[in-house]
């Protein structure tokens, strides 16, 4: 009887792409059960947890109301995960930033070590996950009779379709909190394009770029594909774009149908957050750019002219 | 107040990864050593902290074998006080790292522990989250800026939404991320200077007790290979791709 404890990931309003994405992965565990633990604060966590209960694979969404979990800090969320993950032999969460923070400090709380960024599962507990930015492939044996803990790399997975929905619980952990850590505040980028994690096209700029007044360019050709805008770290370094652009080892990893690297040379970082894109398309300057020799398509011209002309011919 | 770092010797981000033909790890072999980039980040940080009359102490950390001397001296170059050689042939997990973090942020009283937020070989992501619940302390992971007033640090931290703020208390472990500050270049005179700082080694099993639940690591392959593409000689040819591959 193998039961999963999944962490869902939100904004207090609406449930994060990753969820669905880790759900795929339990669907190849041989679960019996598995659990959506959804846990913040407010009027919106009653929608969060209806769409987790729509997701296909949900056995049950666990409802943790409280108001120590109006924002998600990983010293509030994770001594009451490890109070309810009790009789769970699995408990993961998405490789975002939320599920990096939160992850290890539950595994370490239980005294467990952690597998970070389950790509693939081989055996019931046995995964593989990247290493050396993606260059290697490692597999890893969780011990028997040892919780699994960690988290899935969501690039990795396609998200699960929807069910009719699975009953929704409440559940309290009585685990006391500490009082060292405080929220301050959020501050958000305008959202006003499809989130990088789960488009289907991105276009991102690189330093090629120039400038964050000619990322207009990279904004006009996202705008006309539908796609998301994202960004090496030189062009996020250089001040061009914020920060949750950026695209790589370190940044975000992304897996669309569709990926345009525009003035981006394709440092191994870069390439670590793009190898499960579908199609990747290259515009650069440099015919000798590394970028070609992963690009699916490439096309050797300055992109200040490339870029224009090709918002012109899109259909 | 004290600042410990933690100093991992990793494989240069600039070398080309190569997988051992059997599968049992990649290959390291005249391979350029250095440190964790984050590391260096955090280590240049511990220094702007002394700099703006916060930190008094600095000390860094490397959980290793001898040849990790080699970074522990890079950051005494760069402006740590003194360093701390853990002794160990194998190569530990983060959970056993986190465990030798937290004997020596209570030997040393540590105020802050400031970690990198991933090490660029395992790309874990996983020990100061680790420490700090070990330690039942704070954690403020991936911060680009940290300001400390008093007994608290204001922290601002690169997540996927954007930029988040929190305050955490004192002892507190942070992680950092890349836009934290520029590390500084050591210079030759540094360098020298840097080998009568003391630098202590102690055993492993000074710190830690051993039997910790470990993943066992298995074989390690080399990545699928994206296929050969193309190259289109205009913008027009790129469309007419795009269209036949059903993707515009
Ligand atoms: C620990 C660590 C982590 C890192 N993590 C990441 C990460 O997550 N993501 C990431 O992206 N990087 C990361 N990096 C940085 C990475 O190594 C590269 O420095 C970075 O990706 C380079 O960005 P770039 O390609 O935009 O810039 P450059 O390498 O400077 O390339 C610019 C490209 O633009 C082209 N160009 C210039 N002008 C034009 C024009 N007019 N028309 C067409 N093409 C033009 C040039 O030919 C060149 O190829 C990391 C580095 C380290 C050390
Ligand atoms: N062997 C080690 N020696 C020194 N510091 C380490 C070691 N292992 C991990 N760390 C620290 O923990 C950070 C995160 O590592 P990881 O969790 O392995 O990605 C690194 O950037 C270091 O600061």
């Amino acid at each position: 009887m193998a039961k999963v404890l999944v962490i869902a990931e939100h904004d207090g309003a609406k449930l994060n792409s990753g969820t669905a994405k880790v759900l795929a992965c339990c669907g190849e565990l041989s679960a019996d059960a598995i659990d959506v633990l959804v846990a913040g604060n407010g009027d919106g966590l009653d929608a969060v947890c209806a769409q987790a209960a729509a997701l296909s694979g949900v056995s049950r969404v666990l409802k943790n109301a409280r108001a120590e979990n109006a924002a998600p800090l990983a010293a509030m969320l994770a001594p009451q995960v490890v109070d309810l993950a009790g009789d769970y032999d699995y408990v993961l969460g998405p490789s975002t930033t939320f599920g990096k923070d939160l992850m290890p400090r539950v595994a370490a709380l239980l005294g467990l070590p952690a597998v970070s960024d389950i790509m693939s599962v081989l055996g019931p507990r046995q995964f593989e996950r990247p290493i050396y930015a993606g260059n290697a492939i490692l597999t890893v044996n969780v011990p028997d009779g040892v919780k699994v803990v960690g988290t899935v790399r969501v690039a990795s997975y396609k998200a699960v379709g929807e069910q009719s929905p699975a009953p929704v619980e409440a559940v309290a952990s009585g685990a006391e909190l500490p009082a060292h850590t405080r929220f301050v505040e959020l501050r958000s980028g305008a959202k006003d394009r499809p989130d990088l994690q789960s488009a289907t096209k991105v276009v991102s700029g690189g330093r090629g770029v120039g400038s964050g007044e000619n990322f207009r360019l990279i904004f006009e050709l996202a705008d006309k594909l539908g796609a998301a805008a994202g960004a090496s770290r030189a062009a996020v370094d250089a001040g061009f774009v914020p920060n949750d652009m950026q695209v790589g080892q370190t940044g975000k990893v992304v897996a669309p149908e569709l990926y345009i690297a525009v003035g981006i040379s394709g440092a191994i970082q870069h390439l670590a957050g793009i190898k499960d894109a579908g199609t990747i398309v290259a515009v650069n300057k440099d015919p000798d750019a590394p970028i070609f020799e992963v690009a699916d398509i490439g096309l050797v011209a300055d992109l200040f002219e490339a870029v224009p002309a090709l918002v012109k011919a899109l259909p | 107040m004290k600042v410990l770092v933690g100093v991992k010797r990793v494989v240069d981000y600039n070398v080309r990864i190569r997988v051992k033909p059997d599968g049992s790890g990649v290959l390291t072999d005249g391979v350029k050593m250095s440190m964790n980039p984050f590391d260096e980040i955090a280590v240049e940080e511990a220094i702007r902290l002394r700099e703006r009359g916060v930190a008094t102490e600095l000390v860094a950390v490397s959980i290793g074998p001898q040849a990790v001397q080699e970074q522990l001296r890079t950051a005494l170059a760069m402006g740590m006080d003194r360093a701390i050689h853990v002794d160990t042939a194998d190569a530990l997990q983060p959970l056993e790292a986190a465990q030798v973090f937290k004997a020596l942020a209570e030997q040393e009283q540590a105020d802050i522990v400031l970690l990198g937020k991933q090490a660029i070989d395992d790309d874990a992501n996983q020990t100061g989250q680790m420490l700090a619940a070990l330690w039942g302390r704070p954690q403020a992971t991936f911060a680009s800026a940290i300001e400390v007033n008093g007994g608290t640090a204001r922290v601002t931290r690169e997540v996927d939404a954007g930029l988040e703020v929190i305050d955490v208390d004192l002892p507190a472990v942070l992680t950092t991320d890349l836009r934290l500050n520029e590390p500084r270049y050591v210079k030759l005179p540094e360098m020298m200077k840097a080998k009568k700082k003391p630098l202590d080694s102690k055993p492993l099993a000074e710190l830690i007790e051993g039997g910790t639940p470990r993943l066992e690591l298995g074989a390690v392959r080399p990545p699928a290979a994206r296929g050969a593409g193309i190259k289109v000689n205009s913008v027009e040819e790129l469309v007419t791709e795009l269209q036949g591959r059903g993707l515009i």
